[in-house]
């Protein structure tokens, strides 16, 4: 039948027939993540001409050492180089690198997830979304852990200059919040916090959405409904969240 | 239509469909409160946006009176401005910028994005697509309800102590950014950014619902190049929606951030009432990229639903094809694309380079080519045409009209090196009234008087819509035209009065009538109004076809119910511009009549598709799985 549906039609977008072969569901969620491209888009913009409206670290001009400073957008290594229970100890992007890979670790299990769906294997899908949802959730707590230490900051702190009551004055701040950074400009920081909180918040509807998605799976809902169509749907935006954390990874951690 | 017996083995399971939904209880709440039917849907968006314009429309009655007679004493307005109105009758200072802001922020946002887009994409695609409804009522309905909350939220601005937001629609920071700024940059603003995001909200619901409406739910045989113009315009509105609004959301989502948490991305050493703030290392340009970004597709968002109306309404009432019909898709998705790649002409004097400058006058310029394309085809449909002049006909033609003149300026404020004289000069709000204001408004105005009829049974009364149309387009051109001399004069926009400037002296009497040719003009639109509300209870009958067009909406009943046609959807042979054919026995050929059923008039090429056998219910099958 789907053959002269074809004929009918003459061509796919002749009328009378999904043209992309996709369900209305389907494309709107494909038309939700092109615009939310452009929100982070834009996001991502701000980011870089804040950042190049900065000058970087040069050894030349600013001494041979790396130290946080005003003066300068600081190294992410130097910036993100501790890891949970490992005090003191210099690990350069290492925790920020296990987060990344669960995340994407969690795309896989999605893909699963997916891809038992399409068989209409009840229990794979269950356990599948249920790892999505843990991988999730890992995620975000390591993200919470890295935002407390960067809120918390070192024991070292760094030296900022202040107008106060029209005289400069030199105070040591620890941490970084939105208005004041210990590790270099405050608007590293702001960005910072803006831009993986904005990510974050992604991840948590996500993660929200997956579970009632694995809820409904638990119930027999799609198997009732004779489709996992719907955790076709949340797996384009889990694969989306993903694939945007690889930009702000990129962003922030490496450029 | 005897086209429906040809077909009509497909009909069984869709006159199953409709009976289901005819018969459905449906409650006074479910049918027009929370209705998930487009119809209902877009006469909520339209009631709402004809209640904003005349909000907005009033905002400019007063401060034209401030403009034109800056003398006069305002007292009488005090019972309805409180203390905006001084002791000494004149208007507060600050509120004066405040009406000017919301005056732009009603009629862009809620007039002619919602009250445009949202009337007529949802109530023209599903009945010219052949489509019982939406891809999703139910988010259909929650882009209404959003418009709605963005709306009241946008309407309690109005009346805190304070004021609504006054920076400018445009509320570039810091004046958006410090609440301390000014007394509009506190609540008011707060509430500007809360409105807003509501607003987008709602605008990206409803623009994802058009969109995959189009692709999916069009009707068999009618393919992309065989649908209505109005339905390509709506089609890409939406797009530009869905990528435009989002970097406005992004935008505001900083500027809260800057605003009530500390930040600083788009503020940087800045001294306010002689003290210095902390903020470094943002910019305020940025802010003005993210805005433009929006704020130039926004106008088109604004015009293209406009063009796409006038496309239909121009071919029905030439009794003509429309003139290069390919050519009108082709303008319509180069100016889409092209909206996107210009936004920087608005800040051609922010100190950008001159270079990039150049660029984006180039650019520029070239939407001079698709918008040139468009007007030649109206006039070119309009050409030996047997026009006939109804009121909608008459706004359309003065849509072309506002299109043309407005757009010519368009050339001249696209130059960089002129720009530096006319940057932020009332020539500029001439030249944005007249192409992007009035234009779209008539569009719009053509829209309502054309689908009235369908929309709620019933006529429009046509001699009410005469003296409308004419008051309008002369009113329209008395208020704008001058502006142009002012502008070259020197007169920057929203200044509260120029009486201290003697070199501004010699155009007090030009001000007072653009002010007398607007009030007269707002007056005609009441007409409008009245005209609109009497004729949806006691207007003329409407019969099944009045404009004789040959679009799907015109072979449903006179009041479709949910589900739009009773028994099954009708089938597109042909495209929706059959108007007098060589050899037809009327002067339209809808697009649901085969080509089998008018030999006389058949082009050598146009034949009915071939049957296949065995396709019974292969439609059938498709929707089903929805």
């Amino acid at each position: 039948m789907a053959n002269s549906v074809a004929a009918i039609g003459q061509n796919l977008w002749g009328g009378g027939q999904a043209p992309m072969k996709a369900s209305y569901g389907k494309l709107m969620m494909w038309f939700f993540l092109m615009s939310d491209t452009f929100t982070f888009s834009a996001l991502l913009i701000t980011y870089g001409l804040i950042r190049y409206s900065h000058d970087a670290f040069n050894p030349e001009i600013h001494g041979s050492e790396f130290v946080f400073s005003q003066e300068y957008w600081p190294i992410p290594e130097k910036v993100f180089d501790s890891a949970p229970f490992l005090h003191g100890i210099e690990a350069p992007l290492v925790f920020v690198g296990i987060m990344t890979f669960i995340l994407i670790l969690s795309s896989v299990t999605m893909v699963l997830a997916v891809e038992a769906g399409a068989r209409m294997d009840k229990l794979q899908v269950q356990k599948w979304m249920l790892w999505t949802i843990l991988g999730g959730i890992l995620f975000l707590s390591c993200q919470a852990w890295e935002w407390v230490h960067m809120i918390v900051g070192d024991e070292k702190g760094s030296v900022a200059q202040f107008f106060v009551n029209g005289e400069w004055v030199e105070r040591t701040i620890y941490g970084a919040n939105l208005t004041i950074n210990q590790y270099g400009p405050p608007a590293f920081a702001d960005l910072f916090f803006f831009i993986t909180g904005f990510h974050g918040t992604h991840v948590l509807s996500g993660v929200i959405i997956n579970i009632l998605i694995f809820y409904n799976t638990t119930m027999g809902v799609y198997q009732r409904t004779g489709h996992y169509e719907m955790v076709e749907k949340v797996g384009l935006y889990w694969h989306f969240v993903d694939l945007v954390w690889v930009f702000v990874f990129t962003f922030f951690y490496l450029v | 239509m005897e086209a429906i017996d040809i077909k009509s083995r497909e009909g069984e399971i869709h006159h199953g469909d409709y009976e289901q939904m005819e018969h459905h209880h449906e409650s006074f709440l479910t049918k027009y409160i929370f209705s998930t039917d487009h119809k209902t849907i877009s006469k909520q968006f339209l009631i709402s946006g004809i209640f904003w314009a005349l909000i907005g429309g009033s905002l400019s009655i007063v401060f034209r009176l401030q403009l034109g007679f800056p003398d006069l004493n305002l007292q009488w307005l005090q019972p309805v401005l409180g203390g905006w109105i001084t002791e000494t009758g004149k208007l507060d200072t600050e509120f004066y910028l405040a009406m000017v802001t919301m005056h732009g922020t009603i009629m862009v946002f809620f007039v002619l994005t919602a009250g445009l887009s949202g009337t007529f994409s949802n109530f023209l695609i599903p009945l010219q697509i052949g489509a019982r409804d939406m891809a999703s009522g139910f988010l259909n309905m929650l882009s209404y309800w959003f418009f709605f909350a963005s709306s009241v939220v946008m309407l309690t601005s109005l009346f805190i102590e304070t004021g609504p937001a006054s920076g400018g629609w445009v509320i570039y920071p810091p004046l958006s950014a410090l609440p301390q700024a000014m007394s509009g940059s506190g609540l008011g603003m707060t509430l500007w950014l809360v409105s807003m995001a509501l607003f987008i909200i709602s605008s990206l619901l409803g623009s994802i619902n058009y969109i995959t409406t189009v692709i999916n739910l069009r009707t068999e045989g009618l393919s992309m190049t065989r649908v209505p113009l109005t339905i390509w315009a709506f089609f890409l509105t939406a797009v530009i929606g869905v990528l435009a609004f989002p970097v406005l959301f992004s935008a505001a989502l900083l500027l809260i951030f800057d605003r009530s948490f500390g930040t600083s991305f788009f503020l940087s050493e800045i001294y306010i009432a002689g003290e210095a703030l902390p903020n470094v290392g943002g910019s305020a340009i940025l802010f003005q990229h993210l805005f433009w970004f929006l704020g130039h597709p926004e106008v088109y968002i604004v015009l293209l639903p406009a063009l796409g109306i006038t496309s239909e309404i121009i071919a029905t009432n030439s009794r003509k094809p429309i003139f290069g019909y390919r050519a009108m898709i082709g303008s319509l998705l180069g100016i889409t694309i092209l909206s996107f790649v210009v936004w920087a002409h608005h800040m051609f004097i922010t100190g950008m380079s001159p270079f990039l400058g150049t660029i984006f006058m180039f650019l520029t310029l070239i939407i001079a080519v698709p918008s040139a394309v468009k007007v030649f085809n109206y006039l070119t449909t309009l050409w030996k045409g047997n026009i006939i002049f109804t009121p909608a006909m008459l706004f359309s033609i003065g849509l072309v009209s506002f299109f043309i003149s407005g757009g010519i300026t368009g050339i001249y404020l696209g130059n960089t090196a002129i720009d530096i004289q006319l940057h932020d000069t009332y020539f500029i709000v001439a030249h944005f009234h007249i192409v992007m204001g009035s234009a779209s408004f008539f569009g719009m105005v053509a829209g309502i008087y054309h689908w009235f009829p369908k929309m709620f049974g019933r006529m429009m009364d046509a001699k009410l819509g005469y003296i409308h149309f004419w008051v309008s387009f002369v009113g329209v051109y008395m208020v704008f035209f001058p502006m142009h001399y002012i502008g070259m004069a020197g007169f920057p926009r929203r200044y509260y009065s120029f009486t201290n400037f003697d070199a501004f002296s010699g155009f007090t009497d030009m001000n007072m009538m653009i002010s007398t040719a607007a009030i007269i003009t707002f007056g005609a639109q009441l007409l409008f109004v009245f005209n609109f509300f009497y004729s949806i209870f006691k207007g003329r009958k409407a019969t099944a076809n009045p404009w004789g067009s040959n679009t799907l909406e015109w072979t449903a009943p006179i009041k479709p119910g949910h589900g739009n046609w009773p028994g099954k959807i009708p089938l597109v042979y042909r495209w929706p511009y059959d108007y007098s054919k060589p050899g037809a026995k009327e002067d339209f050929i809808p697009q649901n009549v085969p080509f089998s059923q008018t030999p006389e008039s058949n082009l050598p090429h146009e034949k009915d598709p071939e049957e296949t056998p065995g396709d019974e219910g292969a439609i059938v099958l498709d929707e089903a799985k929805e």
